[in-house]
């Protein structure tokens, strides 16, 4: 007799614990085949709600962790990214049955990740500064984390494109909430599983699926998101924009027009940092 | 050994109008014409509206100039310049660029006085300050961007920087000249080309500058300036042709700019409103803190964004700073804003002197205690004496609203938790101060505060090297330093 395997419920990865959407709610993932795979939660704004929340209490520890520790745990990512290397691309091979194509991504992920693990300690000698004014003063600028950040992810190398999107983000000491692709999230949910074993602190990063129309406009609004970082189209731009302002929130777009290389080495590097951070300048009289 | 005093504080010498002093009023002449008209391709051109509006001199109300009115079509003429200016001035090399840039600097340290003294006359600020301030100051920012402008590609480890192209500036009248050269010297070092509008009620320096360019010989087109209110605005706003908008002025125009930009693709940056604390610990040298409070809130008569306007005076010394400031407020003198010796000119306009009253007014029906010294304002002009209130709470009016004027709201704090909850307890975060003898704590401190800048045992400091800018809904980007460079340009 033929032993019926387990399947697995996927579950949003949301402050370190693994949620179905508060609004049990899910929507049908099929196969490039089109066969059933699984059901994926269909969050809602009230999810996005906690997400934030737990983002905001994890991001003060996260930010205080030394550079050198974050760089760590971003190289642990990686070594566990790794060790479930052929899992992802299994997940990615769901919607696209190109397996090489598929190895490909997780390699490119892996390697993405291991790249920012070795910006942690570097990326502030390269954009702060002391700055040499010309009154008796010691004056320099560090940079900041901003806060939280809303990530919304492109549809395609949805594994790649994901973390391409969050990890500039938490390098610095930031914490996100990002959405998936909508139509390709089973790597969503095992990249959860994966950083739940990472010892990334629970909330710094919470990863949720659904659809662009319930997330959208409230991740645009949202009073304690610092920033806005959509792979959009202009009409969703517009929207982010529109809402942004109401709290003068910055916002990075990779407008969906433009086809991105998300294999590029411009696609990663010290310019994807920076959009998180807010310089801050101290000055001190000098003297005795 | 001094004698042993009998168990009572000391008197204080109090010398009435005894020694009054005399007037001391600055007399070199501004050279302000009767009538300026637009500034666009390098010539002062008469505006299509056919329409000019006055300006008036917030110290006496009298007539200083007639500014013109541009309408969309003196806004598409600026643009038209601008756009064809940017092929030639973009592809000339950075070393050329930055020569124009300190040559302008050192026109404009030529005719630093006579600038100060237009300034003072349409602006209403103290001859004292926009002398030894905002005319040096605006001449360093162009003397230090011009040396940025053939080195860019060290301003970006690993790439190069390139113009952005036709770049809409809109500035506030809390310093018009100074803010003037905050946004076109960065724009010009990067190669980008310029439509600068100053606010309508400070027209003057912005005008009398464009000679500057013509003595300089910079290109036609390279600076554009238009003049008018808040629609000559929104067509600079609105216009294709603009790659960027820079704006400084308040939260809400700024939340309207962000907003209107939606879906438009052009960049932006805001340096927006602030409410900031100052914070003085029971450690701090008392004395020097009172200096640095009273030059935090009165500077400017407090019209900047990044003014000390809430206290946080831990509770043990609470008293003696508020005993020290009221003495000090004393001393502060008010008046003709050309008079050498003043300490507080006149308020930029009877708009936002009215704006002041009324938040002050609410001050004392919310219950705080206001404290204001005696002092006579001049009868004809914007005048408002230095005011403090104590026994504030967070969530009074003058607590949490930018004020913009002469008046300290003070609250006090027992831990420095409190202090970093309460100094962060405000939608902005553009500055902060710290005053404490504890190093450590300063660096505690300057890492908790939400702000852009902070100014620890000292205030209101500024320096073109320096990055200026907000967190939160004080906007975003920066100006000066290396930081503020890669706002007029893109990173190839």
């Amino acid at each position: 007799m033929t032993r019926l395997p387990i399947t697995k419920t996927p579950k949003c990865f949301v402050g370190g614990a693994f949620i179905r959407s508060e609004s049990g709610r899910v929507y049908e993932h099929k196969d490039s085949a089109g066969a059933f795979v699984c059901n994926i939660p269909l969050c809602t704004r009230k999810d996005l709600r906690n997400a934030v929340e737990a983002a905001a209490k994890a991001g003060p520890g996260w930010a205080k962790r030394s550079a050198y520790n974050r760089g760590q745990i971003l190289y642990r990512i990686a070594e566990m990214l790794e060790s479930r290397a052929d899992e992802l691309a299994a997940a990615l091979s769901l919607t696209n049955p190109n397996s090489a194509a598929a190895s490909r991504e997780v390699r490119a992920a892996i390697d993405r990740t291991v790249h920012y693990a070795g910006w942690t300690d570097k990326y502030e000698s390269l954009l702060g500064s002391v700055n040499p004014v010309s009154t008796p003063h010691f004056n320099f600028t560090v940079m900041e984390p901003m806060g939280v950040i809303g990530i919304l992810a492109p549809e395609e190398a949805p594994l790649l494109s994901l973390l391409s999107m969050i990890l500039p983000a938490i390098t610095s000491g930031n914490t996100v909430i990002a959405l998936a692709s909508h139509s390709q999230p089973y790597p969503s949910i095992l990249l959860g599983e994966i950083l739940a074993v990472s010892d990334l602190p629970g909330g710094v990063v919470n990863l949720f699926t659904g659809t662009r129309t319930d997330i959208l406009p409230t991740m645009a609004t949202h009073a304690h998101l610092r920033a806005v970082y959509a792979a959009a189209n202009k009409s969703e731009r517009t929207e982010i924009q529109q809402g942004a302002a109401e709290h003068v929130k910055r916002t990075v777009f990779l407008p969906s027009e433009k086809t991105i290389d998300w294999f590029a080495d411009d696609a990663q590097g010290l310019y994807q940092i920076r959009h998180f951070l807010e310089p801050k300048t101290t000055w001190h009289p000098v003297g005795i | 050994m001094p004698a042993k005093r009998p168990n009572n504080p000391a008197r204080e010498l109090l010398f009435g109008d005894l020694w009054e002093y005399d007037p001391a009023p600055e007399t070199a002449p501004a050279h302000i014409a009767p009538r300026y008209d637009l500034f666009i391709n390098g010539q002062f051109t008469a505006p299509k509206s056919k329409k000019w509006f006055d300006s008036i001199s917030p110290g006496n109300e009298q007539k200083v100039s007639e500014i013109a009115l541009a309408n969309e079509a003196d806004v598409n003429a600026a643009f038209a310049a601008a756009t064809a200016a940017f092929s030639k001035w973009s592809k000339t090399s950075g070393a050329e660029r930055g020569k124009y840039l300190y040559r302008i600097a050192r026109l404009l340290q030529d005719r630093a006085r006579e600038f100060a003294v237009a300034e003072t006359i349409d602006g209403g600020k103290p001859i004292r300050e926009s002398r030894d301030f905002d005319v040096p100051v605006a001449a360093a920012h162009f003397f230090y961007h011009a040396g940025w402008a053939d080195k860019l590609a060290y301003a970006a480890p690993g790439r190069t920087l390139a113009p952005l192209g036709v770049v809409g500036q809109i500035i506030p009248w809390n310093f018009p000249l100074l803010m003037l050269a905050w946004k076109i010297a960065p724009a010009l070092a990067c190669g980008n080309t310029v439509i600068l509008k100053p606010a309508e009620t400070t027209s003057v320096t912005a005008m009398k500058f464009c000679s500057i360019l013509q003595d300089a010989g910079l290109p036609p087109g390279v600076v554009n300036i238009v003049t008018g209110a808040g629609d000559t605005g929104t067509n600079i706003i609105h216009h294709p042709a603009a790659a960027k908008i820079a704006f400084t002025g308040s939260t809400a125009i700024g939340k309207f700019i962000q907003r209107t930009l939606a879906g438009t693709d052009k960049r932006l940056t805001l340096e927006l409103g602030g409410k900031a604390a100052n914070i003085v610990f029971e450690d701090a040298p008392i004395d020097q803190a009172v200096e640095g409070i009273v030059n935090g809130i009165f500077f400017n008569q407090g019209h900047v964004c990044c003014a000390g306007s809430r206290l946080l005076v831990q509770e043990s010394v609470a008293d003696e700073v508020l005993r020290k400031l009221k003495m000090r407020l004393r001393h502060l003198r008010v008046g003709d804003p050309l008079d050498k010796n003043t300490d507080i000119g006149a308020i930029n306009s009877r708009k936002q002197l009215e704006k002041i009253q009324e938040l002050v007014k609410s001050g004392v029906q919310e219950g705080a205690e206001i404290h204001q010294p005696a002092c006579k304002l001049p009868k004809r002009g914007f005048y408002f004496a230095p005011t403090l209130f104590s026994n504030v709470s967070l969530s009074h009016r003058i607590a949490r609203e930018e004020i913009f004027g002469p008046v300290l709201s003070i609250l006090t704090f027992r831990t420095p938790e409190e202090a970093v909850e309460k100094a962060n307890n405000t939608p902005y975060g553009l500055s902060a101060g710290v005053w404490t003898d504890k190093g450590s704590r300063i660096l505690k401190m300057s890492t908790e505060l939400k702000a852009g800048v902070v100014w620890a045992n000292t205030y209101n400091k500024f320096d073109p090297a320096s990055p200026f800018g907000g967190y939160k809904e004080s906007g975003f980007g920066r100006e000066g330093g290396k930081q503020g460079l890669l706002d007029y340009a893109q990173i190839v």
